[in-house]
């Protein structure tokens, strides 16, 4: 059995960081991906603005991959692509992980795993639409997987469903390609992508964008012939009498993202329902020893930087991984908090230089975070404004309070005023 | 007054310009380049554009490439139409020309990936 210190499952730009950075401290690094390409969703998101805080430049999705993938063959780290994880058991000697490929049925021992597995997109039987069931209803990422990868436009008008950041690129992306984007629908009162794109993607090209409005339906036998629309009230329910019928040959849902957690779960690895992720310590390692999660799996990250940074602490620790005992604080996020990661620390690990990625619940403007120890204040950032879309990260040195396994450890935010 | 988002970066500040006489007063942005962009929407708005090509190559049957830099906003469908007439049938590499100064521009369309290199390997 070919035995590895750290084995990275996904070859994503987090999975690709992470086996670079096991590489560089030292650990003998494999590295399995499904496809037959390296580089996870980047291949197929051609549009720019990625690598800003990375790289300051801007750069398309293939070009901010192929710099980690360069890399990745320059350091000469082994690789399996085509290769799906079927199982994975935690035994007394490591990690033994199932591997299925063209080549046949394999095992490899692990010491330690990263888990870098991405995230789905919630499809459209997650929320519920009525009607038929013709071809034309597909999620925003299959689109542009039919757009940028195989050269098919899977529309020549459309419906999109949702404001996420990929259904705002491919509202721009058909439309630059010729087809017709009728409107972005949102059930939400506030938008969930990045005000950027909105500005960008939906204004540039004069694509209206309705919020509080859903699709209650869809009509068509073979193919998509029309949805119906209705606005909703503060709790998402359509309002009877506001129904309008618009004709399109495709809905393109852009509803969420949810990390993908799988083989994380069958290892036994406690998920935090806020984000859908692994529970994690400022190391990136799981509640179950040896096993590491960043990137989207972890949580769903707006930009691909922190991606490759979250891979980057992963890997390394991972390198690292030693058996020993955790001490264990919780890192509590107040309802303010969408969520907030790590959600632990470990006491008997270097916590100075922790990088801490959290979002407000709400669209807030002038406010202050606070991180509580015992109820009293220790430290205070202010913000002009916190976005729920964006993203906000933050190091802090927890090694300057005195912190026990009994202490109260919280993330709070003060608000001066809502918008 | 007019308020604008900027696209220069994710942060996606929102700014005040002012045209006082000769000079475009810009508040709101956090950087230099905000206050650019801001200057630039104003006079003579900038966008790059992201797309793909047509190959020969059935494993890889579009290549994506992008403007080298930023070409004029209302030239963005003009462009379009250019890329959309090639159709590359040599294994180029990120970084290569497909059109060289398209429409006269003063820009060039490249290619933004190795896909087609690493598809033959």
């Amino acid at each position: 059995m070919l035995s590895y210190d750290v084995v990275v499952i996904g070859g994503g730009p987090a999975g690709l960081a992470a086996a670079i950075s096991a590489d560089k401290a030292g650990a003998k690094t494999l590295l399995v991906e499904r496809e037959a390409r390296l580089g996870g969703i980047l291949k197929q998101c051609i549009h720019d603005g990625f690598g800003l805080v990375r790289f300051q430049e801007k750069l398309s999705g293939p070009e901010y991959a192929e710099r980690f993938i360069d890399e990745f063959h320059k350091a000469n780290i082994d690789a399996l692509t085509l290769t799906f994880v079927t199982r994975i058991e935690k035994k007394s000697d490591g990690f033994h992980v199932a591997l299925v490929n063209r080549d046949g049925v394999e095992t490899v021992l692990a010491r330690s795993l990263v888990l870098a597995t991405g995230c789905r997109e919630r499809t459209a039987k997650q929320v519920s639409i009525h009607g038929t069931r013709p071809s034309g209803v597909f999620t925003a990422g299959t689109a542009q997987h039919f757009t940028n990868l195989l050269g098919e436009l899977p529309t020549k008008k459309c419906v999109i469903l949702g404001s996420g950041d990929i259904g705002l690129i491919m509202a721009r992306r058909l439309t630059l390609e010729g087809a017709e984007v009728v409107g972005v629908y949102e059930a939400k009162p506030t938008p969930s992508g990045l005000t950027r794109n909105i500005h960008q993607c939906l204004h540039d090209y004069h694509i209206p964008l309705y919020l509080s409005h859903t699709v209650t339906q869809v009509f068509g036998a073979d193919r998509l012939t029309a949805v119906e629309i209705a606005e909703v009230d503060n709790k998402m329910r359509p309002l009877a009498g506001t129904e309008q019928i618009v004709e399109c040959d495709a809905l393109i849902l852009s509803v969420g993202l949810i990390p993908e957690n799988e083989l994380a779960e069958s290892l036994g690895v406690k998920l935090d329902p806020k984000t859908k992720g692994p529970v994690c310590d400022g190391q990136l390692m799981t509640t179950v020893d040896g096993i590491f999660s960043c990137g989207n799996a972890l949580h769903v990250n707006d930009l691909v930087d922190y991606v490759s940074e979250s891979g980057e602490l992963a890997g390394e620790n991972a390198a690292h991984y030693k058996t020993s005992a955790r001490k264990m604080v919780p890192l509590e996020s107040s309802g303010a908090l969408l969520y907030a990661v790590p959600q632990c620390l470990n006491l008997n690990e270097d916590n100075s230089k922790t990088i801490v990625y959290f979002r407000s619940r709400e669209i807030l403007e002038k406010c202050t975070l606070h991180l509580k120890i015992d109820g009293e204040t220790v430290l205070s950032k202010k913000y002009p404004f916190l976005r729920p879309p964006e993203m906000e990260k933050l190091v802090i040195d927890f090694s300057k309070y005195p912190l026990t396994e009994t202490s109260k450890v919280e993330l709070d935010i003060e608000v001066t005023e809502n918008a | 007054m007019r308020e604008l988002v900027c696209i220069v970066c994710p942060r996606g500040c929102t700014m005040q310009v002012e045209k006082d006489g000769e000079e475009t007063k810009v508040s709101g942005n956090a950087c230099k380049r905000g206050a650019q962009f801001a200057k630039s929407e104003l006079t003579n708005p900038t966008r790059t554009i992201c797309t793909t090509v047509r190959t020969t190559f059935k494993d890889a049957p579009v290549l994506p490439v992008r403007v080298s830099a930023e070409i004029p906003k209302d030239r963005i469908f003009d462009v379009m139409h250019e890329i959309n007439e090639v159709k590359v049938d040599s294994r180029v590499g990120r970084g290569d020309v497909i059109i060289e100064n398209v429409l006269g521009l003063g820009v060039d369309i490249i290619a933004t990936s190795d896909l087609l290199r690493e598809a033959k390997a």
